[in-house]
C-alpha cells in the first residue's frame, strides 16, 4: 500500500471538511480516524479513488462524532450539520497553505506546532509521531489536543507568516531519524508541499538546504551509528541527483535577489557538496557566506561555525582569533577549540579540550565521537 | 515478570577493576565497547526482556522550590558531584537471578586493552503492582 500517497492526501481532505463547515479540531480528528482505518483496510482492499474514499469516510466519521455529541447534549438541533453537503469548489492549494499556517501558528509552542503539523498536514498517526519523538502515545495525543484547542479561535482563512512555518519544518528535519518514521524525509516532503503552495525564495532555500544535507546522509555515519565528519566522508556515497536538485532550486531562488538565512545556509551546504574532495572545498567563499549569515541572523552559533571556516580559509591561528571573541559557554565551543588547537599543532591542549567537549556534548553520538578524538591524540 | 533498573555511574560506584578513563583507550577499544553495549541491548530485545535504555549527559543541576513568587533556587551545574548517573537500562525478567546474570554480563563490557571493565552496576528492583489475588 502507498502510505506516502495516503499521507499526501491528508491536508486536501482536511481542507474539504473544513470548507463543508466542520470546525478544524473535529475535522482533524475525523481525518485521523479515517487514516487509521485506511491503514487497516487498504492493504487488502485498495480503493479505486483513494481521495474520494478518504473524503467519504472522514465525513462519515465527522458526522458520527457530531451526532454522538448532539445526542449527549440531548438532541440539540444538529440538523443542518447532518444534511448532506452540496458539492464544493475545491481550491486545494489554498486550503493546504492555510493548514501549514494554522499548524505553525505563533501561539503554539515549537513542540506543539511540530506535532500538529506532522499529524494534520503530514498525515502521520499519533502513534507514529509518538514513536518518532520517543514519548508515550497518550502524551503525544494530549500534546496534539492541546495544540488544537490553542488554535481553535484562529480563523482558517487568514494569511499567516511563512517564516513560522519554515522554522517548524526546519525543526522536524533537524530531529533526524530515530523511529520507524523518517522525520528528515517527512520534512522534505512537507517542504515540497509548501513550495508547491507558495512561491517564496526562503521556502526554496529551506528545501534546497534539506536536500543538500539529506544527500550526504549515507556518508555521515558508520555502520554502527558513529559520526563521520564532513572531511572524512566517502563522497562517492553522496546522492548526486539529490545534490543537483538542491543546487538547481537554490540557484533559482538566489537569482531572485531576496536573500534570507535558509538560502545562505543552503549556499554553504552547496559549496561543500560541490567539492570533489575535502581539500578542494572553497573555504574563502564559505566564509563570505557566513558573513552574510551573520548579517542576516546575528546568531552566536553562526559566528562559531564561521570561526571553523576561517580556520580553514586563513589557517588555525586566524580561526582561534575569531573564536577568542566568542563566549566559551556556547554549545560546541570546546569542540571547535579542540579542533583548531589540533590543527595548530598543540595536541595536548586539543586532547584536553576534546574531553571537555565530550562532557558537554548534546547527544551520545557526538560524545562518543569527541571521546574518540581525545583517545586518538592520547594514543599517539 | 519483574522490572529492574541497571544503573551505570560516572562516579559514586566502587572503582572498577579495569578503571581507565575512556579518553585514554584506543579508538578501536571505544568501538568495541560501543558494539558490545549495542549487541547486549539487541539480544535482550530478541529475548523479550528489554524495556528501555538511556544515556545521560554528565552536566547536572540541582533545583529546589524557594517559596511563593520566587524563582527556583539552582545549584550547579556541577563537574564534581560525588554520585553521578551515566545512564540506565530497564529490563523485564522472570527472576532476580536472571537480573543478576544480565548485570554481570553488562559489567563485562570491554574497556582499555580490550579487557572487561568489571564496572560496578547498581541493580534496583521496581516496585511491582499489587497482586489481584492476595490470599
Amino acid at each position: 500500500m502507498d502510505e506516502a500517497l495516503l499521507r499526501s492526501l491528508t491536508p486536501n481532505v482536511l481542507g474539504i471538511l473544513v470548507r463543508r463547515g466542520a470546525d478544524f479540531a473535529a475535522a482533524e480528528d475525523a481525518v485521523q480516524e479515517a487514516l487509521i482505518e485506511a491503514l487497516r483496510v487498504w492493504p487488502a482492499d485498495p480503493p479505486r479513488d483513494p481521495k474520494g474514499w478518504l473524503v467519504t469516510v472522514s465525513w462519515r466519521k465527522f458526522l458520527d462524532a457530531t451526532r454522538a455529541d448532539a445526542a449527549r447534549r440531548r438532541r440539540e438541533d444538529a440538523g443542518e450539520l447532518v444534511a448532506e453537503p452540496a458539492p464544493e469548489p475545491v481550491p486545494a492549494v489554498d486550503d493546504t497553505l492555510q493548514l501549514y499556517f494554522l499548524c505553525a501558528h505563533p501561539s503554539l509552542s515549537p513542540s506543539a506546532a511540530v506535532a500538529l503539523t506532522l499529524r494534520a498536514v503530514g498525515g502521520l498517526t499519533t502513534r507514529q509521531i509518538a514513536q518518532a519523538y520517543l514519548v508515550p502515545e497518550a502524551t503525544m495525543g494530549q500534546r496534539i489536543s492541546r495544540a488544537k484547542r490553542t488554535v481553535s479561535g484562529v480563523r482558517f482563512d487568514q494569511p499567516g507568516d511563512v517564516a513560522t512555518v519554515l522554522r517548524v519544518l526546519y525543526l522536524v528535519f533537524n530531529e533526524g531519524y530515530s523511529g520507524d518514521v523518517d522525520l528528515a524525509a517527512e520534512a522534505i516532503r512537507l517542504t515540497r508541499g509548501l513550495a508547491a503552495a507558495i512561491d517564496h525564495p526562503e521556502v526554496a532555500g529551506l528545501l534546497a538546504l534539506m536536500l543538500l544535507h539529506h544527500a550526504r546522509r549515507a556518508g555521515r555515519t558508520t555502520p554502527d551509528g558513529g559520526l563521520v565528519p564532513l572531511a572524512e566522508q566517502d563522497r562517492g556515497r553522496w546522492d548526486t541527483a539529490m545534490i543537483a536538485e538542491g543546487v538547481g532550486i537554490l540557484q533559482a531562488a538566489l537569482a531572485r535577489d531576496r536573500l534570507g538565512e535558509f538560502q545562505a545556509q543552503a549556499a554553504i551546504a552547496a559549496l561543500h557538496a560541490d567539492a570533489p574532495t575535502a581539500e578542494e572545498t572553497d573555504w574563502v567563499q564559505i566564509v563570505e557566506w557566513y558573513d552574510e549569515l551573520v548579517r542576516l541572523t546575528d546568531s552566536p552559533v553562526v559566528l562559531l561555525n564561521r570561526a571553523v571556516a576561517v580556520g580553514e580559509a586563513d589557517g588555525p591561528r586566524a580561526g582561534l582569533a575569531a573564536l577568542a571573541a566568542l563566549d566559551d559557554s556556547l554549545p560546541r565551543h570546546a569542540a571547535v577549540a579542540a579542533y583548531l588547537h589540533e590543527r595548530d599543532g598543540d595536541l595536548a591542549a586539543a586532547a584536553r579540550l576534546y574531553v571537555e567537549a565530550a562532557s558537554k556534548a548534546p547527544n551520545l553520538a557526538e560524545c562518543e565521537y569527541l571521546t574518540r578524538q581525545a583517545a586518538r591524540l592520547n594514543n599517539r | 515478570m519483574a522490572k529492574y533498573l541497571l544503573l551505570k555511574h560516572y562516579r559514586g560506584a566502587p572503582a572498577a577493576v579495569n578503571d581507565v578513563p575512556m579518553a585514554e583507550w584506543t579508538p578501536e577499544e571505544i568501538s568495541a565497547h560501543v558494539k558490545y553495549m549495542d549487541d547486549f541491548a539487541a539480544r535482550l530485545e530478541e529475548t523479550g526482556e528489554f524495556v528501555d535504555s538511556q544515556a545521560l549527559s554528565p552536566v547536572g543541576t540541582f533545583v529546589r522550590y524557594d517559596g511563593e513568587g520566587r524563582p527556583p533556587v539552582t545549584d550547579g551545574p556541577f563537574a564534581e558531584t560525588k554520585d553521578l548517573i551515566a545512564g540506565w537500562m530497564v529490563i523485564d525478567v522472570d527472576t532476580y537471578d536472571r537480573a543478576i546474570e544480565l548485570a554481570g554480563e553488562l559489567s563485562a563490557a570491554p574497556g582499555a586493552g580490550g579487557k572487561p571493565i568489571h564496572e560496578w552496576l547498581e541493580l534496583r528492583p521496581f516496585y511491582g503492582s499489587a497482586p489481584t489475588i492476595t490470599e
